[in-house]
């Protein structure tokens, strides 16, 4: 959203330092994600889910 | 890519928010209370969950209400920048654009939503949602800025969390989980028109219709004092449902009696003294609702879990 031609030094680096820091944040929030899914559906099917009526 | 209606000129926001400033937007301290009579809920409700599950519900109702709490400050940055509790806020003070507390607000409001009824229910995911929704658009778009009941109503979107965690285990609303509610709804006026009396110059400035505003210092004394008493009635009702036994009721009616004291005493005296006690009372109302809620838990727990009692 910034127009980092406009920017000093200075700024740049702080400018790379914050967007790099919510990449990460984002990045784990998605990997919080996937173990949350995972879990649940562990929980969810139990123990016998090897247990098949046929 | 250009925000053009989030351009301020400001230098700050063009170099981009901190991570901690997206946090704050979830109002991580509004969390905590959420979290905890959420926990307490779920804990009290007759039943059991897979620990997992209560952990996953637990994080949806607190992301859910992080959630709201977005959507509260990009909606009201306007009036957040004339209020000094506020003006520090991520939206004011030009660290964040508000195109992106409202993303942030609706994805969260979404995936917490949608999760909590894949784990748990739909009764909770339901209840999480209508919580939301009752906070961000009936409380913050339509009420807060028209009437001086605003503490009333929007109280009401604070104390869903314990009904929310009592339906994710038991996938039902009872009399004991609309008590719970009940007691975090009646706690709400008294807790803040005692912060609004203090910090009255604060809310005329941003033009809310706060009660001692619009009504009089007397007028919401008097409202402190009605609410007060119908409080410390209700905390009495899970004790008469046979919830809970004596551990619960007599440090209850114990706390019940303070805070009524503390709110005559601040009812009764006037000016600058008044403010002072004003204060007081919003502190001890703080504990009194923690305490309240522990010993709700303890109550219970020594019967369910140890058979003490």
């Amino acid at each position: 959203m910034a127009d980092e031609r406009e920017m000093t030094e200075e700024q740049k680096a702080v400018y790379l330092k914050r967007r790099r820091a919510r990449s990460i944040a984002i990045g784990a929030v998605l990997a919080l994600l996937v173990v949350i899914f995972y879990a649940i559906t562990v929980a969810k099917l139990g123990p016998d889910v090897l247990v098949r009526d046929i | 890519m250009a925000y053009a209606d989030d351009r301020t000129g400001n230098s700050q926001l063009a170099l981009g928010g901190s991570v901690e400033d997206y946090v704050e937007l979830l109002k991580p301290r509004v969390m905590q209370l959420v979290v905890f009579t959420a926990i307490v809920g779920m804990l009290v409700a007759p039943g059991s969950i897979h620990p997992i599950l209560g952990i996953v519900a637990i994080l949806c109702i607190a992301v859910g209400g992080g959630a709201s709490g977005a959507l509260n400050m990009w909606y009201d940055a306007d009036i957040d920048a004339v209020m000094s509790r506020t003006i520090n806020r991520p939206i004011p003070a030009g660290r964040v654009p508000g195109s992106h507390a409202l993303a942030m607000g609706i994805t969260l409001s979404g995936f917490s939503v949608a999760i909590l009824g894949l784990a748990t229910n739909w009764v909770a995911a339901g209840l999480l949602a209508f919580t939301i929704f009752f906070y961000s658009v009936i409380y913050t778009m339509w009420l807060k800025r028209s009437t001086p009941q605003n503490i009333v109503i929007g109280g009401a979107s604070g104390s869903f969390p314990p009904m929310i965690g009592w339906a994710a285990v038991t996938g039902t609303i009872s009399i004991d989980s609309v008590l719970l509610f009940l007691i975090i709804f009646l706690w709400t006026p008294p807790h803040f028109w005692a912060l609004a009396l203090y910090k009255k110059g604060d809310y005329e400035a941003a033009g809310v219709p706060m009660l001692p505003n619009v009504a009089g210092e007397r007028a919401t004394l008097n409202q402190i004092v009605i609410y007060t008493l119908l409080l410390v009635a209700s905390s009495i009702g899970p004790v008469l449902t046979g919830l809970v036994g004596w551990v619960y009721g007599v440090p209850a009616a114990l706390l019940g009696l303070g805070f009524t004291v503390l709110a005559l005493r601040v009812w009764r005296s006037e000016g600058v003294e008044m403010k002072r006690r004003a204060r007081g009372l919003f502190t001890y109302s703080l504990g009194y609702l923690f305490v309240l809620f522990v010993v709700l838990l303890a109550d219970v727990g020594l019967n369910r879990w140890f058979g003490v009692l």
